[in-house]
Parts: structure tokens; C-alpha cells; sequence
């Protein structure tokens, strides 16, 4: 599996989508840049306009009434002065003819322009009679070579007037409607630097967005998208080498979030699952080496059984030899027995389960070892609740349950006669005291199941403990809130314990919490989707909180007690008790009976709880959930 | 003309064919044996056998395939089928697919000693040859009737519960039965599990399988007083036990309608 960092850093989503934001972050601000520039333009360039019409309309006025008399040097002085100014490129005066006759450059005067010379194009074109224009017409922008500034002029015709003709020079006739123009151009350097700037300013906008646009998509997308991604590709990962007690941490609300959660969903199952073939895997193989016992001794043992059984018919003489023979005929027989038992246990198959009157079953089961009973002079005295509803579940097999235990305790008592109570209760349970804890892990998902430690028959819950120098292990019961723990050290009172996680040794004491209790220390165990098991970890006190649980409320059961004043179980066997092939009748028994029991019960997600005390007597407790 | 002979036995097992044999001699059968089924085939073609009893698990063909063989072959010889895996679908399954009888391993002299005589006599009462010379009034089994192979048969009632018995052949193989033993009532019995034992004149306890699972509710009484019940009328006022079924239409699938046998 290619690791997240093998792939390329262009083909990340971070990247894709910074690119893809980017750009249009780029599209956006260039079109509006665009636009607002060319308004800016348009804007600055009318108010150009305005200043130069207004000025080529002081020129004029100004001029007026030299021109009236005729004084020509005073006319070239008054546009020589107002020529002074930096942003006027020029001022010039041209007659009809289009001779310059007064310019603020003195060199021009005496030229004549053509008609289709810029100034006079707006006027002449198309050969069309001069008429009153338009500023916009009268406005031309134009450049005198390609690399100077941008200039603008403004024609202002000068018009024939009644004191024109009437005048003492008599220059213009009576009839001529434009007597000749005012060509005022200014420069439009200061105007071109100012948009430039802004332009400018537009292009460092859009890098400056881009740059923070991609930064904080970089850095959000980092968060919200990489890291969980990160941690689901290293939880696929982890699964895919096998760890299936693997959960992703809290990812948050959002899809990656519900992605992580129905992934934890998906692995638990899968765990389940496998831990479901396991043992039909087990049950299979055990199935087919059963079957290979049964064919391979059933054989030699016909042998047996023939001859000695042939033998003891021809020896009725003899009864020392008959004494022997019986015996050998017997133990066959036990054989036989044995190896049935075996094929039975390999046959085990899924439970088919209908609503079932638990009470019935246990009668059924009482009225097949009724006989036992008396011969072995014990006092049966059942209290069934005949109010308990009916549970869903295989008759046979929990007949098969109650009829074990039966033999059990039978077995138990002996031949010195004694009792057995059977009650049947409906319990309304608290989760504490009655919730199995069959996953924790570690911060860092260390599996914290540990099957080769049992408390009261399941699984326990294995820390590393130090105190005082002393490192050790302890096992948590995995019932939540019995508290029957397991300290391989020994506390000293009040020394400071710490608890890691075997495999990785990451602490498992919350710092933030204290136990409501004593004050001391707490420590905290992840179960996997169903929150997290917290307990006081001085041990002082028997605090324990697993809110997930406690959320749930009480679960309904019903509970089936089965108990007998017999020979007890000693402690060190309680936790083997539910093993194949343990068994503490020696020649008598296969060792099958209670795993059967267990392995139905389990089948039904049922728990079944065995108290026992050597010399007095052995209960077992079996709840079966009304779902 | 062909060899006759009294049983064949097939085995892979010396041990066992060894064990079968010795019983044999003391009773005086003449007995044949092959180590797998093929070569027991040509035996049978070359020699007429009064019965077989064969292993399952054999090397090349099987047990039931072997049965099979002989019914395509249309050979009626009584078989009694034997195995070192005694489960109840492999004795189920050796009735209905023609076993006369199911004798788990291992058994002891007395248990193959019933059953052979009870299958050499089953051999001569349905033997054509026969048939002139003995007197024998065949019972049928009622048409509603279903049977487990021979020796069982079963009876829908109309509440619920069902009635067992044995089958008036069964009864006809075995000589003058002088004992009924039953198992106690509220007893839980799986198919093809022995469920009462019959003692026979001349000493043979033999079991009966039953046809259905369940619990029992009740044995017939009046057999104990009055056992030529079971002889006269075995279909109806010889019946054995009444049964509350387990699983009776999972078990139907392995029974033999007795319409079938008209």
C-alpha cells in the first residue's frame, strides 16, 4: 500500500483546490480590475477635458480683446504666459487656412496644417461644413511618437461675432461663420502615472489574494481534510496488517468525521465477525478431528468390544477371568461413550431460535435427571417466576444448558445427598456489575484485551502498574463495576501508582480528572466506539464511570439460578472452567459439558456467572436479554 | 450353480472384519469378506450372499454408494450398514437410502449377534422362494403412514402428537418376543436413536430407531400386559409410544410414505 506521502505534491486535493481558487480568484479581480480601471480612466480623462475646455475658454476670453484691437504681440504674449504651465504642452491659434498664427512655441508659428492634420480633422472630415461641435469631438487624445506620453488637445473654434466685422482692422468679412481655432493640448503624463499606479496596485492586490487565498486553503484543507485523511488511510493501514481492535480517534461533524465513525462501525463488525469464524473455524476443525478420532478408534475398538464381550460368553465358568472381562468391556463401553460425546459437541450447530417459556425448558430438563435426583437423595426445589415473558432462543440448546448444569451439580453433591434451588427471575439489571467490556485500547490503540487472564471466566483488561519502584501488571476486571481486579504487585497505601498500556507504555492516567471519591488519581481506557472507562487508579475506593453505558439505562434479562450444595470449585479452577477439555471428574467426564454451556450461552449474548465457595456449594447465574 | 454363503462383510478394517468373523463362526454362518466396496460388487455377482454388512467410509466408493449400486443393480440382499462415525444423519441416512439396519461401532457380541439374525430372517421372510412354504400374513403399513427404512413407522394424530411403533416386518424378525423395555415418558429422543428394547426369545436384545425426534408423552401400557399386541396389530393397538415431534417437517424429508410400498 502506497504510503499518503508517495503521491505527488501536484496531485493533491490541497493543491488542486488552492489552484482552482486561485484562479478564480485571478479571473475575478481581473475583470474588476478591468473595468474599474477603465472608469478610472474615463473619469480622470473627462475632468482633463473639462480643465482643457475651461482653459482653451480662458485662452479665448483672455485673448478677445486683443484680438478686437488687433494687438498681435499682446495676443502671442498672453499664450506664451498662460503656456507656461508644465501640464500645458501647447497653445496655439490657427486661422481658417490653417496657418498657426500665435503658438506658445514660437518655431510653429507661420506653419500650415493640413486639413487632415489632427487639430482640424474633427472640423474637416468628410469635407462636412464647420458647425458647432461637441466637446467629444472636439477632444482628440494622440501620441507624437510611439514611446512619448499621451497628450490631449481641444479645438475651440473661434466664431465670427458682430464686433469681429465691425471692428477698426476690418479683417474678417461679414459672412465667414469660423474666423479660426484655438488648439489647446495638454499633457496627460500625470493622469497615465496615476492609472499606472494603479494598475500597479491592482496586480500587488491580486498576488497578495492569491498568495493568502492559497495559504488558507492550504491550512484549512490541512485540517479539516488531510489529517483525517491521514488517519483513516493510517487506520485502513493498521487493519490491513491485521490490528482490527483499531479505532480513528474523534474526527469530528463533518463527512470525514461520519466517514471515521462508520468506518470503527465497520471494523467492530469485522472484528466480530472474525472472531465468529474463529471459533466456527475452531468448531470445524475440531469437528473434522473428532470425526477422524470417532472413525480411527471406533475401529480398534470394535476389536476390543467383540472379542472381550465373545470372550466373556465363552469363559461363564470362570468367574475370576469373567471379573476381568467385565472390566475390559465396560471401559470400552466408557470409550464408546467418550467418542459419542465428542461427535456430539462437534455437532453443534447454529442455534434455531423461537420464542421460548424458559420455565418449560427447565422443567423438561428437570424431568430428564428426575430419577438422578432421587437415587442420588437430593431435594430439588425450583421457584419459577411465571411471569418471566418469553425470550427468543433455541429450546434445545438451552435445554441442553440447564441439563449440563443439572449433571454438574449432581456430580457436585455426590452420594452423600444434598439440594439443588433452581430459580427463574425477570432483572431489570443497572449496567454496572453486568456489562462486559470485550474491547479497550490505549491512547495509541494498543489492544488492552488480554485472553490468557481471566476474571470470573472473561477476558481481562491487562495495565502495566508501577508503584514504588515496582513494575508489575495488574488485570481490570472487564466486568464494568465489579471491581474483582488482579494486582501482580503489591500496593503500599498512599504511594503513587502509574498505569500504562503494555505495549507502548503511553500513560493511562487522565491528568484533568480526580476521583469524585477519594480525590486521587483516575485512570482512563478507550472503548472502542462506546466511550471511554474511567476508574479511580489509587485502587482505594471502587469509583467507576463508563458514561456510554450508563446513558443506556438498565437492560431487561431474564436470569436462570441454578444452585446446589455440592463440592464447590476452587478458586484457580473458576477461570478454567468454561475451557474444552478442562474438567475435574478425571476418568468421567470429557471436559466438554461447561464449554458447550458457554459457547450456547455466548450464542444467545447471554452471560452465565458461577459462584462458588469450596465445601459449600457452586451457583450459577445465566441471564438471557429480552431484546 | 453359484456359491452360497450367509453374510459378506465389508470393511477397510481387518480388525473388524476379523471381529465379525469370529462371531460368525461360533454361530455357524459362512461368511465372506471384501475390503472395499468394488471388489465386494464382483464377490456378489460371483456368490449368492444371505446378507451384507458394510462399512461407510471406505476407501473409493462409500457406504451409501453402495447401497445405491445395489438398488440400480435391483439386488435385494438384506444390508446392514456399520461406522466408526455414529452420527444420527449417517444413521438416518443408511435407512432411508435401503439399510435394513444401523449398527454403530463398536458393538459388542450380543448387539451384531441380533442383528445379524434379525436381518437373515428378514431375508427369508421377504425371499420369493420362500414365501410358499412359510405361513406368514404380511400386516400392511397403512397408507397414511411414513416409516423410517423398515422398522419404524410414524403416525400424524390430529392434536399435534404422533404415534411410533414398529412395523409389522420387524416384529416378524424377531422370535417371540418375551420383553418390552420403554424409556421413561418426558424423555427427549432424537431420530434414529434407539427407543425401546425388545428381548427375544432365544436371548437377543434388539433396539428399535425411532422415526421423528421429541418428547415422549406417553408408552403404550397395554404391551406390557398383553405383548402378541405388538404381532397382531402393529399398525394400530400395538403402538409404542405417542410423541410430541421436534422437528417434524425437517424429518418428513427422510421418512418412506408407506403408499409407496403398494
Amino acid at each position: 500500500m502506497k504510503g499518503l506521502n508517495e503521491i505527488g505534491i501536484y496531485k493533491r486535493i490541497g493543491l488542486k483546490l488552492t489552484i482552482v481558487v486561485s484562479f478564480t480568484a485571478v479571473v475575478i479581480i481581473g475583470v474588476y480590475s478591468y473595468f474599474n480601471i477603465k472608469s478610472q480612466n474615463d473619469v480622470l480623462l473627462s475632468e482633463v477635458e473639462r480643465h482643457a475646455n475651461q482653459l482653451s475658454e480662458t485662452v479665448k476670453n483672455s485673448t478677445r480683446y486683443s484680438m478686437l484691437f488687433n494687438e498681435r504681440e499682446q495676443i502671442q504674449e498672453t499664450i506664451m504666459t498662460i503656456g507656461k504651465d508644465p501640464t500645458i504642452y501647447d497653445v496655439r491659434i490657427l486661422n481658417k487656412e490653417g496657418m498657426i498664427i500665435y503658438s506658445r512655441k514660437q518655431d510653429e508659428i507661420g506653419q500650415m496644417l493640413d486639413k487632415k492634420a489632427e487639430s482640424c480633422y474633427a472640423c474637416h472630415a468628410e469635407n462636412k461644413p464647420l458647425e458647432k461641435l461637441s466637446m467629444k469631438d472636439r477632444t482628440r487624445i494622440f501620441k507624437l511618437h510611439p514611446d512619448s506620453t499621451r497628450i490631449m488637445g481641444i479645438v475651440n473654434p473661434i466664431y465670427n461675432e458682430k464686433s469681429c466685422w465691425q471692428s477698426d482692422c476690418h479683417a474678417h468679412s461679414k459672412e465667414a461663420t469660423v474666423l479660426g481655432v484655438l488648439d489647446v493640448s495638454i499633457s496627460l503624463q500625470a493622469i497615465d502615472k496615476q492609472l499606472q499606479e494603479n494598475q500597479m496596485r491592482v496586480f500587488l492586490f491580486a498576488i497578495v489574494s492569491v498568495i493568502s487565498i492559497g495559504l488558507i486553503i492550504g491550512l484549512f484543507v490541512k485540517k479539516w481534510i488531510d489529517k483525517p485523511v491521514k488517519e483513516l488511510v493510517n487506520a485502513t493501514n493498521e487493519v490491513a496488517l491485521g490490528n482490527l481492535n483499531y479505532a480513528i480517534t474523534d474526527l469530528g461533524n463533518d463527512e470525514l468525521g461520519y466517514l471515521a465513525k462508520s468506518f470503527n462501525k465497520m471494523i467492530s463488525r469485522l472484528d466480530e465477525t472474525r472472531l465468529q469464524l474463529v471459533q466456527s473455524d475452531k468448531m470445524a476443525s475440531l469437528g473434522r478431528l473428532a470425526a477422524g478420532v470417532a472413525h480411527e478408534i471406533n475401529n480398534p475398538l470394535t476389536g476390543v468390544l467383540t472379542y472381550s464381550s465373545f470372550l466373556l460368553k465363552r469363559t461363564k465358568d470362570n468367574p475370576q477371568m469373567q471379573e476381568d472381562l467385565n472390566v475390559i468391556v465396560r471401559e470400552t463401553m466408557r470409550s464408546r461413550e467418550i467418542v459419542k460425546g465428542l461427535l456430539d459437541f462437534a455437532r453443534q450447530s447454529t442455534p434455531k431460535k423461537h420464542q421460548v417459556d424458559i420455565n418449560e425448558v427447565i422443567k423438561r430438563a428437570i424431568s430428564v435427571v428426575n430419577n438422578q435426583l432421587k437415587y442420588s437423595r437430593i431435594n430439588l426445589s425450583t421457584e419459577l417466576n411465571e411471569k418471566i415473558p418469553k425470550v427468543i432462543a433455541d429450546a434445545n440448546q438451552i435445554q441442553q444448558v440447564c441439563l449440563n448444569l443439572l449433571l454438574n451439580s449432581i456430580d457436585a453433591i455426590g452420594t452423600e445427598g444434598g439440594s439443588i434451588d433452581i430459580k427463574t427471575n425477570l432483572t431489570s439489571l443497572p449496567p454496572k456489575g453486568n456489562t462486559q467490556i470485550k474491547s479497550a485500547v490505549c491512547l495509541k490503540n494498543h489492544n488492552l484485551i488480554y485472553k490468557e487472564f481471566k476474571i470470573g471466566g472473561l477476558p481481562s483488561i491487562q495495565l502495566k502498574i508501577k508503584s514504588n519502584g515496582v513494575e508489575g501488571f495488574m488485570n481490570l476486571d472487564p466486568v464494568y463495576g465489579n471491581n474483582r481486579h488482579f494486582f501482580g504487585i503489591n500496593l503500599s497505601k498512599n504511594s503513587s501508582i502509574s498505569l500504562n498500556c503494555p505495549t507502548c507504555d503511553i500513560s493511562l492516567i487522565d491528568k484533568n480528572e480526580k476521583c469524585p471519591e477519594c480525590g486521587g488519581p483516575v485512570y482512563k481506557i478507550t472503548i472502542p466506539n462506546q466511550g471511554y472507562l474511567a476508574g479511580c487508579a489509587s485502587f482505594n475506593d471502587n469509583w467507576q464511570k463508563w458514561e456510554f453505558i450508563d446513558l443506556g439505562g438498565d437492560r431487561q434479562f431474564v436470569e436462570i439460578k441454578i444452585k446446589d450444595s455440592g463440592c464447590g470449585i476452587p478458586q484457580e479452577n473458576i477461570s478454567k472452567l468454561f475451557e474444552p477439555f478442562f474438567s475435574t471428574k478425571g476418568q468421567k467426564g470429557t471436559g466438554l459439558g461447561l464449554a458447550i454451556v458457554w459457547g450456547i450461552i455466548d450464542n444467545h449474548n447471554g452471560t452465565i456467572d458461577v459462584e462458588s465457595e469450596v465445601g459449600k456449594g457452586t451457583t450459577f447465574s445465566i441471564k438471557l436479554p429480552l431484546v | 450353480m453359484k456359491e452360497e454363503l450367509d453374510i459378506l462383510i465389508i470393511d477397510d478394517e481387518q480388525v473388524v472384519i476379523d471381529s465379525i468373523k469370529r462371531i460368525c463362526d461360533i454361530n455357524n454362518y459362512k461368511v465372506d469378506f471384501a475390503l472395499d466396496a468394488e471388489s465386494a460388487l464382483l464377490k456378489i455377482n460371483q456368490k449368492i450372499f444371505r446378507i451384507i454388512i458394510s462399512d461407510i467410509m471406505m476407501p473409493g466408493m462409500d457406504g451409501f454408494q453402495f447401497l445405491n449400486e445395489l438398488r440400480n443393480k435391483n439386488i435385494d440382499t438384506p444390508v446392514v450398514i456399520t461406522s466408526g462415525y455414529s452420527t444420527i444423519e449417517n444413521a438416518v441416512r443408511s435407512l432411508y437410502s435401503g439399510a435394513l439396519d444401523f449398527i454403530p461401532k463398536p458393538f459388542s457380541f450380543d448387539e451384531i449377534v441380533s442383528v445379524i439374525k434379525r436381518c437373515i430372517k428378514y431375508g427369508e421372510l421377504t425371499d420369493p422362494s420362500t414365501k410358499n412354504t412359510t405361513s406368514i400374513v404380511h400386516v400392511p403399513c397403512p397408507v397414511k403412514y411414513y416409516r423410517l427404512g423398515y422398522s419404524c413407522w410414524v403416525n400424524e394424530l390430529n392434536d399435534g402428537s404422533v404415534n411410533i411403533g414398529a412395523t409389522d416386518i420387524f416384529i416378524k424378525t424377531l422370535e417371540n418376543i418375551r420383553t418390552v423395555e420403554f424409556l421413561e415418558n418426558d424423555t427427549m429422543i432424537n431420530q434414529a436413536e434407539p427407543i425401546v428394547k425388545l428381548i427375544a426369545e432365544d436371548g437377543t436384545i434388539n433396539q428399535l430407531y425411532s422415526a421423528v425426534s421429541g418428547r415422549i408423552i406417553e408408552s403404550n401400557q397395554k404391551i406390557l400386559s398383553d405383548i402378541t399386541l405388538l404381532e397382531k396389530d402393529p399398525y394400530f393397538a400395538g403402538w409404542l409410544y405417542r410423541i410430541i415431534p421436534g422437528q417434524l417437517d425437517l424429518e418428513m424429508s427422510m421418512l418412506t410414505p408407506c403408499s409407496s410400498d403398494r
